[in-house]
């Protein structure tokens, strides 16, 4: 009868084991799966992350130089982020906060740099 | 006089939604049927619009509380299908978070169990005991239940040193902390009044009607899929846990005395763990035809994949261990009484988005 | 090809499952796929006893009726609703048949996960 004395005496003598959320908050973990970012000046706009993305919410536009993504769409797997070939994708450890409306994250890419002319060997 | 009880789907010590039709009279009951269909998603068709990779993101899916497992199923069918050698290191991983994912979920069981019957406080003290292990999952793996780790040819994250004396030390603690907890819910006389006796099924019954997971050890049947060896298990050493009453009594502490193996299974597994690589490059496309078996912490979760040469697989079904455990239970009503009905419900362990997919 | 698997038909499927009823075998579950090319459907039934599998794998034309196996396996009759509600496939002397309204709604006429249309509602449920 006398097995969860100590249990109890434990809690009432110990600090509280729940946090204050809105005034502390936790330190997220370094490889949590926050939200997605992309550095769109690096981006080569191949389209690999919209074929790997298992929900599809990912459109990208060659011609424009557009990158776009339903954030509330998103599932947070990183698939994306390990396809890219030249790795401009981030995941944050932050959760995404909530929101009143759904919104899409917009990128615009610089225009397209002529290619300089080869030296003729 | 007979009266018909709907029970379900929405109901205050029911965690998932399913529908009986309890057929009572004078407080006892004399039949049951049920009714599915209130989460059914279609997951199996989307084989057709996404591809043998993205799979992978939509079988987790399926169940919220053993998602680990569904993919590990799915991955080592998709190998087995393509011919492919998974690397020693990827497969001690995986048994590492899927025996993480097994203690969680026995924790989560633990705790609704004892809510079920009224005793909140207890619920309350299994699920703190089970955030250590979602941190563990969200430090190494990146999210706390639907952890994506796994992928066809190996794992995608590895774990540093550091995360392996941590590991060890948590695993340490939660083993503490249970066994502290035991002599509370195992040798409490209330507990045992409404457990033992409760919704018994003998052994004969139990293999015929195709009970799978902890129903079946229960009853006094020492099969358990880990002992055909796949993934690491092969290399590590363990014993299946078995009861023989065959009531609910049984099923709880064949439950809890899978917690204390899987957290040996940890420990064996983090000082057997090989160096090297941990994922292989995928070549070819899935062609043919190839079953594969797992044992979930809820029972044994079968697949079986058709593959038709191109990306997009032809067929994947999925067999869940709820699904094979719901003749069972309507076997195991008919003759208690009505109070004792949400007991007997919530010791076959229901997971009702793993059985409608 | 499965492993250990054998081919039956439509008239001596009951008499297997019998024998391995009696042999002590456990049903783990049943499988169907569409075989587009053919116009058949591909009717897999999955046994174990003691970690061994073997396999039962039945082809039957699109509308052709399938006897059930529930009176011999119990839990058989989980699996065949769900087929019947999917796929469209025509068991029959199902021991609790939900007329195709375990997980669809009365009014719906399509099997889902097929491409062929059979649409067979049947009135009602029959209790055991």
């Amino acid at each position: 009868m006398f097995e969860m004395t100590k249990n109890v005496l434990q809690n009432l003598m110990g600090k509280s084991s729940t946090r204050l959320y809105p005034f502390t908050k936790r330190e997220p973990f370094e490889r949590f799966r926050g939200t997605l970012d992309i550095i769109v000046d690096e981006c080569i706009f191949c389209g690999t992350c919209a074929k790997k993305c298992p929900s599809q919410c990912i459109e990208v536009d060659i011609k424009g130089r557009t990158w776009t993504c339903d954030s509330f769409a998103c599932v947070y797997c990183s698939n994306c982020v390990e396809a890219c070939p030249v790795q401009c994708m981030t995941m944050e450890p932050v959760t995404k906060p909530p929101a009143y409306e759904k919104d899409v994250i917009f990128y615009k890419g610089k225009p397209k740099e002529p290619k300089k002319a080869k030296p003729k060997e | 006089m007979r009266t018909i009880l709907p029970f379900g789907p929405q109901h205050p010590v029911l965690p998932e939604p399913i529908h009986l039709k309890l057929v009572v009279e004078e407080e006892k009951v004399v039949e049951a049927l049920p009714n599915l269909g209130y989460v059914h998603r279609g997951l199996e068709k989307l084989t057709d619009i996404r591809d043998y990779n993205q799979m992978v993101n939509i079988v987790e899916r399926v169940c919220g509380i053993c998602s680990c497992i569904h993919s590990l199923n799915y991955c080592e069918a998709v190998e087995k299908l393509m011919g492919l050698e998974v690397p020693q290191r990827a497969h001690f991983l995986r048994t590492m978070w899927g025996e993480i994912h097994r203690i969680h979920s026995h924790l989560l069981w633990l705790g609704l169990f004892a809510d079920g019957f009224g005793f909140e406080s207890l619920f309350m003290q299994f699920w703190r005991i089970r955030e250590r292990a979602m941190d563990l999952m969200e430090a190494t793996a990146g999210n706390r239940v639907v952890i994506s780790t796994n992928i066809v040819g190996g794992c995608r994250k590895d774990i540093t040193p550091e995360q392996k004396t941590w590991i060890l030390a948590e695993t340490d603690k939660i083993e503490k902390e249970v066994r502290a907890l035991e002599k509370t819910i195992l040798d409490d006389y209330t507990v045992k009044k409404r457990c033992c006796g409760k919704g018994v099924l003998t052994k004969e019954q139990a293999h015929m009607l195709g009970a799978v997971g902890p129903m079946l050890r229960g009853s006094g049947w020492a099969q358990d899929v880990r002992q055909t060896g796949y993934a690491a298990y092969g290399q590590l050493d363990f014993e299946p846990v078995v009861e023989y009453d065959g009531d609910s009594y049984a099923r709880s502490k064949v439950r809890f005395r899978e917690v204390y193996a899987a957290a040996d299974l940890i420990r064996q597994c983090l000082a057997k763990l090989p160096e090297g690589e941990i994922a292989t490059k995928v070549k070819g496309k899935p062609e043919g035809e190839v079953w594969h078996r797992v044992e979930q912490p809820r029972g044994e979760l079968f697949y079986y994949i058709k593959g038709n040469g191109s990306k997009n697989l032809e067929r994947v079904r999925i067999r869940t261990p709820t699904f094979a455990n719901i003749p069972p239970l309507l076997a195991m009503l008919p003759g208690c009484e009505l109070a004792d009905v949400p007991v007997i419900v919530l010791s076959i362990d229901p997971c009702i988005s793993c059985t409608e997919r | 090809m499965l492993a250990n698997e054998q081919a039956v038909t439509v008239d001596n499927l009951v008499p297997e499952c019998q024998k391995r009823y009696d042999e002590g075998l456990r049903l783990i579950g049943v499988t169907v796929v569409e075989i587009k090319a053919e116009d058949t459907f591909d009717v897999l039934y999955h046994f174990d006893r003691d970690l061994q599998e073997t396999h039962l794998r039945l082809n039957v034309p699109r509308e052709a009726p399938v006897p059930s196996i529930s009176g011999v396996y119990f839990p058989a009759l989980l699996y065949e609703n769900e087929i019947k509600d999917q796929f469209g496939v025509n068991f029959q002397n199902i021991l609790i048949d939900f007329g195709c309204t375990l997980y669809l709604e009365p009014e719906v006429m399509k099997s889902p996960f097929c491409t062929f249309t059979f649409a067979r509602k049947e009135k009602g449920k029959e209790e055991a």
